[in-house]
């Protein structure tokens, strides 16, 4: 859906603005094909497949399970769904092309694949934990906003002594997680528990999980980048 | 050509097959240890998880070989300095002599910014069904329309003062640590109900093709503007895309209070 608007915007900016034919435009043209055949194919698998049953046992673990297995679960969930969003997997391996390309890691497949690795496992850890602290905040009742005030303090000064090759990334991060595969399945847990604890409601619960996970990967990618790149002070 | 990208598809699989095993363990690790119920519908399950990695595979490489590519090549045609100065030698040359430059010249590039946040966020279908929840829940007072634009238009600021910090070189944090300490203050004075929305419409806007354009125009911008470091400068703008549709969301419940409230003193009067 979002693909049209895009080929709008660059087409009258090519034809309009800049006048000039568009380099490899063969190229560009088939993979936007792939982009959209590609996407419809993965959405209809994840309609078929993986919501059905993630939401259903989202649903169920909030209203049967214990508290600990729910925490537990929310942390397998945030961290398996993160691995897999491809926004992620896209923007993460560019991060590690460009951090060779300028000298800040060696410049070689293997440093460079692992570079990646760390950063996907950061962030997907990181949207676990966060998970797992939101589905506590809603069984405790904890006022989402200390979450929200106390996550950014974190950020601001960890950001003091953060190398200036990662802030940029870090604080993308937030947003590049909450995506296709993550936010259905999370918001679904999210609800879940609001309803079946009494005196929550949905709207404000199923929302603070997926804030959460746009909040923590920031403060853990941060850290991710003093443990490559060192302190900065 | 049509052979590089099946084989890239090809080469593809096995990589998203295990970017998508852990949730398959996940799901049927609890399935079978806390739940014990049979999935129903198997061979349908494993259909769709089959179409899951092919079609995964197919879309990580259109947005390798497609999206990222118009991103930079967008960033390239816009930062281009004979494109920029239509040509002038001169002025040519002392742009490029010059360590400030001005960041008007750069006035398409900004253009370019607003209007795709703007439109990739108005066609989202994730904002469309939050729109519609919205105006659900505060019983009309918030319309599905008013929201996706204020939205949109959220973005579509964020984005373009995303790329002139790119283009002026500012630390990233100053801005973004000024936006939240704004949002923080706003969140205080807004309708409660509105909040949670707002503060939900951040991330749901930056979608899956949306996310890895903007983030290839951030680091070709910074890749061709004087002075700037893709790796330093490039990154940030998906931050600015998450944080501002919060700003303007609120900033359009308040709007619409107050212009409800005074309706009824003028009703009253």
């Amino acid at each position: 859906m979002d693909v049209f608007p895009i080929i709008l915007v660059i087409a009258f900016f090519q034809i309009i603005i800049i006048q000039k034919p568009f380099p490899n435009l063969d190229q560009i043209l088939l993979g936007i094909v792939l982009v959209i055949v590609g996407l419809f194919i993965f959405i209809l698998g994840l309609d078929s497949a993986l919501f059905p049953i993630g939401e259903k046992m989202a649903n169920e673990f909030a209203t049967k399970g214990n508290a600990l297995w729910v925490i537990f679960f929310g942390f397998a969930l945030g961290f398996s769904t993160t691995i897999a969003e491809p926004a992620l997997t896209v923007v993460a391996g560019k991060a590690g092309a460009l951090a060779a390309g300028a000298g800040a890691i060696e410049d070689n497949q293997e440093s460079i694949d692992s570079f990646v690795l760390g950063l996907r496992l950061t962030v997907a850890f990181s949207v676990g934990t966060a998970i797992s602290l939101g589905v506590l905040r809603i069984i405790k009742g904890w006022p989402l906003i200390w979450f929200i005030t106390g996550g950014y303090s974190i950020i601001v000064i960890t950001t003091f002594f953060a190398p200036p090759q990662i802030i940029g990334i870090a604080y993308d991060s937030g947003g590049i997680t909450t995506s296709t595969i993550t936010v259905p399945l999370v918001a679904a847990l999210g609800v879940g528990l609001a309803t079946a604890i009494r005196g929550r409601s949905p709207i404000i619960d199923g929302f603070g999980l997926i804030a959460l996970a746009s909040l923590n990967p920031i403060i853990f990618v941060l850290g991710y980048g003093i443990s490559v790149y060192g302190l900065n002070i | 050509m049509g052979q590089d990208f099946i084989q890239s598809i090809v080469s593809a699989l096995g990589g998203t097959f295990k970017d998508i095993l852990p949730i398959i363990l996940v799901l049927g690790f609890f399935q079978a240890v806390a739940i014990r119920k049979k999935i129903e519908n198997l061979p349908s399950i494993v259909f769709g998880l089959v179409l899951v990695v092919v079609g995964l595979s197919i879309f990580i490489v259109g947005l390798e070989k497609c999206v990222f590519p118009i991103g930079t090549q967008m960033a390239n045609q816009l930062t281009d300095l004979n494109f920029l100065t239509s040509g002038d030698e001169n002025v040519i040359a002392a742009t490029k002599d010059s360590i400030k430059i001005d960041p008007a010249i750069y006035l398409w590039t900004y253009v370019f910014a607003f209007l795709i946040g703007f439109s990739t966020t108005l066609a989202e279908p994730a904002l469309i069904a939050v729109a519609l929840k919205a105006k659900e829940i505060t019983t009309g007072a918030i319309s599905a329309w008013g929201l996706r634009i204020s939205v949109a238009l959220g973005v579509a600021f964020g984005v373009t003062l995303g790329v002139y910090r790119i283009v002026t070189g500012n630390p990233l944090h100053y801005y973004i640590a000024t936006g939240y300490a704004f949002l923080l203050v706003q969140t205080y004075f807004a309708p409660k109900m509105i909040v949670p929305l707002a503060y939900d419409s951040g991330g749901v806007t930056t979608s899956t093709v949306t996310v890895p354009l903007i983030a290839a125009l951030g680091i070709g911008l910074a890749a061709n503007v004087p002075g700037r470091s893709p790796l330093i400068d490039g990154f940030g703008l998906i931050a600015f895309a998450s944080l501002f549709p919060m700003i303007t969301v609120m900033a359009y419940a308040m709007i619409t209070e107050i212009l409800a409230a005074r309706k009824r003193t003028a009703d009253k009067s």
